[in-house]
């Protein structure tokens, strides 16, 4: 365990390196982000239906994206799956087979680290922004609520980390895997709640995307946070986020084991 | 003696003034095709990558209508109009530019700006058109498809004269967006890595695509008059659907460009100065 610690003592100090960069890509997230809550405004202030859509007020509204922004801060994925990528095609993954420390164990240690410095690096901009908007801030129902919504924002890190790192691991079949990680990406920013709360689109696409990875990745704890589920429904969605997180750990597992026969050591 | 003419095209260095320039283009175009389609797959895959972000992005439109009829001034079809003319500005963008100035913070980290100086051309010139991405045209056309069908649910039948104000008004939104990233770039002659500051400009493209009339106060003075991303797309997009409130806000397009355009230039000209090579 301890050379684990050794891991991510020099994931930091090596992540420290691109705080200035860590710095300005929080920033500059901002400023589309605060847009996105000005035309939500627009649309409540245009609207003669009602003040509420989908149970949404202006200030639940602006707290979905705080929130969005705050579970994203903690849990995305930034840099490790191009690193991930690079190491297998540039042949750096050599040394690990060689020495006794699980890769799956060490990458999963520095994508910790990396989430450590961004947050510690992302704390002024955010508080900023969340102070600008304090009026909306909402605080969870209950205390039960946020442990609840502490162990979701846990799983879904581990959601992202081993969904990306399967992803990943399609170096060891092709050359140039940023595509498919663009791809996925898209995917996940509109299915995963980034652009805007799921629970406004239809009934009908809502229960379709219940089942798939893609609210596990970001919606489902805020929503929990939120209190916009609970009862049977929050257990539910327990359930099917710790399923998704095994389902991708073994999937990783798997990539793992069937790529290493099939690598070929480039440049070792 | 007299020397053989082995082709037929002009060379480069007898020919002189903006020809000479064009001659040179030409010539970065033909590497440029011969390279992608070394990578077709991978072409056509980097199309489908963009092509997914526009539909994400009518997507959102899309779900937003659903709940409205209106954001401020702007009814559905405008703003699909207006998606569509952001895209075709950034797609635009993306073909001409931006392969070459995100490659400019690596090009002074090693030390390879040192050859670029040493050619008998433009050192701007030379960072800013070396390379050309092509599937950026195959996705500027997607958009032009998408606003045409946004054209025909509004009922717009543009005049000639609104066609050309429109694409010279999208030529100089282009301009914007390249003088405003090439000054940002160029300030990795201090910071060695501006990665993060150009990504983060890419960031801003998302406001170009949203209703202007949407947003107030400081915010829509900022992104007005300092960093005019609330007019790259709105202006020409408001020249076709008939929406404009005055001649004016043609005119302040036009001066932002021109302010930015020489502005980059002096601060071009005033970060390379600070070059110092890499190596040896």
């Amino acid at each position: 365990m301890k050379k684990y610690f050794h891991v991510i003592n020099i994931g930091i100090q090596n992540t420290l390196v691109y705080r200035v960069n860590f710095f300005f890509r929080a920033m500059f997230a901002l400023i589309p982000l605060l847009a996105t809550i000005y035309l939500w405004r627009a649309v409540f202030g245009g609207r003669t239906a009602g003040p509420e859509i989908e149970g949404y007020t202006v200030a639940g509204m602006t707290s979905y994206y705080v929130l969005v922004t705050i579970v994203d801060a903690l849990t995305a994925v930034t840099d490790d799956d191009w690193q991930i990528a690079a190491d297998i095609r540039d042949g750096n993954i050599n040394q690990f087979l060689l020495k006794p420390i699980d890769y799956l164990t060490y990458r999963l240690c520095l994508f910790f680290s990396n989430r450590v410095i961004y947050c510690v690096t992302a704390v002024v901009p955010v508080a900023l922004f969340v102070f600008f908007m304090r009026r909306y801030f909402v605080m969870p129902p209950s205390a039960g609520v946020f442990a609840l919504f502490i162990v979701s924002v846990i799983f879904t890190g581990l959601l992202q980390f081993f969904i990306s790192y399967s992803l990943a691991l399609l170096a060891f079949w092709v050359l140039e895997v940023s595509t498919f990680i663009f791809i996925v990406f898209a995917v996940e920013y509109i299915a995963g709640g980034h652009l805007f709360p799921l629970d406004i689109l239809p009934g009908s696409l809502q229960e379709v995307l219940k089942f798939t990875p893609f609210p596990y990745q970001l919606f489902f704890p805020v929503s929990i946070y939120l209190g916009r589920v609970s009862g049977a429904e929050l257990w539910t969605g327990l359930g099917l986020q710790t399923f998704w997180l095994v389902a991708f750990y073994g999937v990783a597992l798997w990539a793992w084991r069937r790529g290493i026969r099939h690598y070929s050591a480039v440049g070792g | 003696m007299k020397v053989p003419q082995i082709s037929n095209a002009p060379n480069p260095a007898t020919v002189t003034g903006w020809r000479r320039y064009l001659t040179i283009y030409a010539a970065l175009w033909k590497n440029s095709i011969v390279r992608e389609m070394g990578f077709k797959a991978n072409f056509l895959l980097w199309v489908v990558v963009e092509l997914l972000w526009f539909a994400l992005q009518l997507g959102f439109i899309a779900v937003i209508y659903q709940h409205t009829d209106r954001i401020a001034t702007w009814s559905k079809w405008e703003v699909i109009l207006l998606v569509g003319a952001s895209h075709l500005i950034q797609q635009l963008f993306t073909a001409i530019f931006l392969t070459n100035i995100t490659q400019l913070s690596e090009n002074i980290r090693t030390g390879k700006l040192d050859f670029m100086l040493l050619f008998p051309v433009n050192t701007r010139f030379l960072i800013s058109f070396r390379q050309v991405d092509l599937g950026g045209f195959v996705n500027a056309g997607t958009s032009i498809f998408v606003m045409l069908y946004a054209g025909r649910h509004l009922g717009l039948h543009p005049t000639a004269l609104q066609l050309i104000g429109f694409s010279a008004l999208v030529l100089c939104s282009v301009l914007i967006h390249y003088s405003l990233m090439l000054a940002l770039a160029s300030t990795s002659f201090w910071t060695v890595r501006a990665q993060g500051i150009v990504w983060g400009y890419y960031n801003l493209f998302n406001l170009a695509r949203m209703p202007d009339a949407a947003f107030h106060g400081f915010f829509r003075g900022f992104f007005t008059f300092a960093i005019p991303m609330l007019l790259v797309a709105n202006v020409p997009t408001k020249v076709l659907a008939r929406k404009l409130e005055s001649p004016f806000e043609i005119g302040l397009l036009l001066l932002m460009g021109a302010i930015c355009f020489v502005a980059s230039e002096l601060f071009w000209r005033f970060a390379l100065r600070r070059y110092t090579s890499a190596s040896s």
